[in-house]
Formats: structure tokens, sequence, C-alpha cells
């Protein structure tokens, strides 16, 4: 055995590890979508039930607004970050890290205060007298968005920065100097340059949009049930075997936009991209 | 990265995206920084802005044993989780890093998976395991599975400060007479000292934060942090809940900070101190 192969042994106390801990609970638990007579009932069930049709759906729906918004609103400030002044730069990176590193439930608190019937945007709204009576803003779809946004914009944001700050400014001065104006320079050579940092964050944010549970179980209303939410809900009925098999099928969804994206980012780079 | 940044030349071009960038900035901050103010308020509802300066709300948190045993129990577990994710996290990355064996991308992918995979799965899937087992509201057990979430940001960061490490370091140690241990504890380690620190902290802050896991394997003497905080929104909103953020957001903030400033050190490291050497 060479040095090189011996080293590799170093691996096994970890995967040994996932094993036990991590991939044989999930085998199981998938194992379950089987059923008890080997003819996918609990899968079925799923299929059949409505009330899960519903659902997947405005959780698949819920992720490509939620994507969409957070690419719109990420690649402005990222663009802002990557031509600012140092001070300036380093000023609006604390504000998106600062947001990226505290916890997803305090941001929901966060929201429930501010969003609430006598929370501060009402508040501050009536004492202007913009309105009389308070809004309903919390445990809405609005709010549920507003939530998610919030939380994964960072994850966004950070793709995008690594690949605007990777353009040589001299292509861009280059372009100018021959004549394009700002609109043909961006849609030119900057954004086709940030190409990978996009789809990269578009990637990330798509995938961990799939899977929210916190943030709409607090800032939403009952129409607005998520997948792992509804998953929850079996799983706390006791009925393991269909929560197994909602969660079979969430995890395929969650692979198949990944390999589905990998076609035209790395995973490295998708995973590169979290904290 | 070139040396030449890429500048805007239109001042229009520039104001215009000033202002959606501060726009965007003010939606990602001010939330986070409302709860400072609310936290201090000396009245007992969420009124804003707070009719006056107390510290109420933090005696309260102090004084009440049901916040402190959780946070007790959080910091316990999630000081659990980072010793065991970080021993088992820098051999992994060293023989990830050093290693060549059939199946090193599908592992790192296996390995890097819980990033990525929606904490719900994780949560049923360990929920069912433990449930077989009776090891359900075992604080141990939760530190397990927290484990497995927290490993991938000790391999992230490990893996990068040994790219960063000058072999040449460890080849002039082992010609000197050092043994395989002795290269690592006296060589190896004191140079990728700091991305194993940033990684034991990445790991430190997963625990301490998670929630959905710990919601389905917690029993009812098992109150983490989390999942008092979960408990208290869902049911009263009570403004000790804003003392809590508070502390917990100026944690959270110090430890990264730390990290990263780790992280920046570990990527410096074995460079300088092959100059420092010389």
């Amino acid at each position: 055995m060479t040095i090189r192969s011996r080293h590799g042994l170093l691996v096994l106390p970890l995967l040994a590890f996932l094993i036990i801990a991590y991939l044989a609970p999930v085998a199981l638990m998938l194992a379950r979508t089987v059923g008890e007579s080997f003819g996918f009932e609990p899968l079925r069930q799923v299929i059949a039930s409505p009330v899960a049709v519903k659902v997947f759906l405005y959780t698949l729906e819920t992720a490509v607004w939620v994507t969409l918004i957070t690419l719109v609103l990420a690649y402005p400030l990222a663009f802002f970050i990557a031509t600012a002044r140092s001070l300036t730069a380093s000023l609006l990176m604390a504000v998106v890290l600062i947001p990226f590193w505290t916890s997803i439930l305090i941001r929901s608190y966060a929201w429930m205060v501010l969003l609430g019937r006598k929370g501060i945007i009402n508040e501050l709204l009536i004492s202007v007298g913009l309105l009389s009576q308070p809004l309903k803003l919390l445990n809405t779809g609005f709010a549920v968005y507003i939530g998610m946004v919030h939380v994964l914009l960072p994850f966004m944001i950070l793709p995008i920065l690594a690949s605007l700050k990777g353009i040589d400014g001299r292509l861009v001065a280059a372009a100018e100097n021959l004549g394009a104006g700002p609109v043909s320079v961006f849609r030119h050579v900057i954004l086709p340059l940030s190409m990978p940092g996009v789809l990269a964050g578009t990637v990330l944010v798509f995938v961990l949009a799939l899977g929210f549970y916190i943030t709409p179980a607090l800032l939403g209303g009952p129409s607005d049930m998520t997948i792992s939410m509804l998953i929850a809900q079996e799983v706390d009925l006791y009925r393991w075997d269909v929560g197994a098999a909602m969660a079979a099928l969430l995890l395929v969804m969650t692979l198949v936009a990944l390999l589905g994206f990998s076609r035209f980012v790395s995973l490295d780079k998708i995973l590169g991209g979290t904290k | 990265m070139t040396g030449y940044a890429i500048t805007l030349s239109s001042p229009l071009a520039r104001a215009l995206l000033g202002i959606v960038a501060l726009a965007v900035a003010l939606f990602l901050i001010v939330p986070v920084l409302v709860i400072v103010p609310l936290s201090f308020s000396s009245g007992s509802f969420l009124s804003f802005p707070p009719p006056g300066f107390s510290l109420r709300w933090y005696q309260q948190l102090f004084s009440r044993s049901d916040w402190m045993d959780s946070a007790w129990l959080s910091i316990w577990i999630a000081c659990l989780v980072a010793l065991l994710s970080t021993v088992l996290g820098t051999a992994a990355s060293f023989g990830l890093v050093r290693g060549k064996f059939p199946g090193q991308r599908l592992l790192v992918a296996f390995i890097l998976s819980p990033l990525i995979i929606p904490g719900i799965i994780v949560a049923i899937a360990v929920y069912f395991f433990y449930a077989r087992l009776q090891l359900v509201g075992s604080p141990i057990a939760i530190a397990v599975a927290h484990t497995a979430l927290a490993v991938p940001f000790v391999v992230v960061n490990v893996s990068a400060s040994l790219h960063g490490f000058d072999k040449r370091l460890e080849m002039a140690a082992q010609n000197l007479g050092a043994g395989a241990f002795d290269t690592f504890r006296l060589v190896i380690l004191p140079s990728i000292r700091p991305g194993v620190i940033a990684g034991a902290l990445f790991a430190f802050i997963t625990s301490f934060d998670e929630l959905i896991v710990a919601l389905f394997i917690a029993g009812p003497s098992q109150v983490t942090l989390p999942l008092r905080m979960w408990e208290s929104m869902r049911s009263s909103l009570e403004p000790t809940l804003a003392a809590v953020s508070t502390l917990a957001v100026v944690a959270s903030v110090s430890l990264f900070l730390c990290a990263s400033w780790l992280q920046r050190r570990a990527q410096a490291g074995a460079g300088r101190m092959v100059r420092e050497g010389a």
C-alpha cells in the first residue's frame, strides 16, 4: 500500500459515523415508501391525495417566485458592492452577512414583530395617517414571501458577487473605448461573465426554498402550507409511511433540481456558496 | 481576481443602482436591528418606538430557570457537536486532500449533502431511527444528529487550509527524523489550526441554531434554546424573546467574525510560515 492510499483511510471514521447517523436513517425512512405489501401504497396515497398535490404545487410555485424575486433584488446589490469603494463595500458586506449569520428562527421572529396586527409597520402607517385600520400582513402568503426572500437573499448575493469580482475590469474599459454604452456593456460583457454566479445562486436558492419549514410555519396562514410542513403534520398524526413517501418525493425533487442544473454549473460551485 | 475591478462610468446608472442597492440593504438589515431596541423596552408589549429604556426583559430572562436551562443545554450540545465534528472532519479532510481513491468525488458530495438536503428529511429519518432504538429524548442523540449536519463546515474549512499548506515543510520534518504523529502535531496542525478552529466555530453555531431536528427528537425535558423560542413564538411573542434574540444575534455575529477572520488567516497561513521560517 502506498502512502497516498493509506492517507485515504482517515476518511473511514467519518464515513462510518455518517453511515450510522445519517445514511442508514434516511435509507430506512425511504424504504417505508415501498409499503407493507411492497405495492408502494404510501406513495400512491400521496399522489391520490388532492391536499398533498395542492401542497406540492404551492411549494414549487413559491420556490420559483421566491427564486426570481431574490435574483432581481440580489443582482443590483451585488453589482453595487462589486463596483463600490472599499469602505462602502465592507459596510454593505456586513449588511449582507449579519442577517446571513442570524438564525432563521430569529429572522422570522423579527418579521412577526414587524408585520403583526399591532406590529411596527401597522403602527407606523397608522400614526402617520396612511391607514385607519391595521392591515392583515402576518399569516399571509405575502409574509411568507417576504420572510423567505429575506432568508435566501445572501445565498444569491454571495455567488453573484464572487463572479462579478472575478471580471477583469479592463474588458469593461475596452468595450467602452470601442463605443459601447452602459446598457450594452452590461448586456454583452458584464451579464454573460457573471452568469456562473447567477446560475449557482439560482440553484442554491431554488433548492433551499423547496425545503422551507420554519419561515412559512411562523409567517404563513392556514393555506400557506409547504411540503415540509405537511410532512411534519403527517408524522405528528402517526402516519409515518405517508410522511416518508412525501419526504422521498421532496428528496427526488431536490436531487432532480440539483442534477438538472449541474449541467450548467458544477456542484462544487453551488456548495461553495453555502457559508 | 485580476486586480482590475469593474467600474461604472455613467453617473446616472451609478445613482439608480445605488438607490436600488440601498433599498435591498435596508430590507436585509432593518429586521435584524429592530429587535435590539425592543429588547430594552420598558413596556410589556412590542410597541415601537419603545416607551422607555429598561433592562427588565434581560432580568426576567436570567431569572427564569426554563430559559437558562435551555441555554445551557444548547451550549452543552453545541460543544459536543463542535468536538465530535472537528475530530471526525479534520481526519476526513486529510484523507480527502492527501489520499486518492475511487469514488472520491461521490464521497465528498455525500459528506456535503446535509448542507442542501431539506432539514425535514433528515429530521424525520433520524426520528424514526431513534424511535426504534428508543433514543428519543437523549441530549447525546441530539448531538449525534447535529454532528452530521455540522461536519460539512469542518471539512470545507480544514480542506481549504490543507490545500494552502506547503508540503515541503512536512517533507523537511520527515527528513529531519520526525515520525508521522510528530509531523502532524508539530508541523501540520499549527499551520492549519485557524481552519480547524473556524470549522469548529461553524459546527458550534450550526448546532446552537438548529431547530427542525430537535423539534422531532428532543424529549419534553430536553428543550433546547431554539425549541423554547419556537414554542414561545407560537404562543405569546413575549418581549423576553427580543432579549434572547438580541443576545443570540450578538453571540453568533461575534463567533462568525472570529471564524471568518480565522478563515482568512488560514488561507494566508502556510505561505507566511514559509517566509517567516526562511
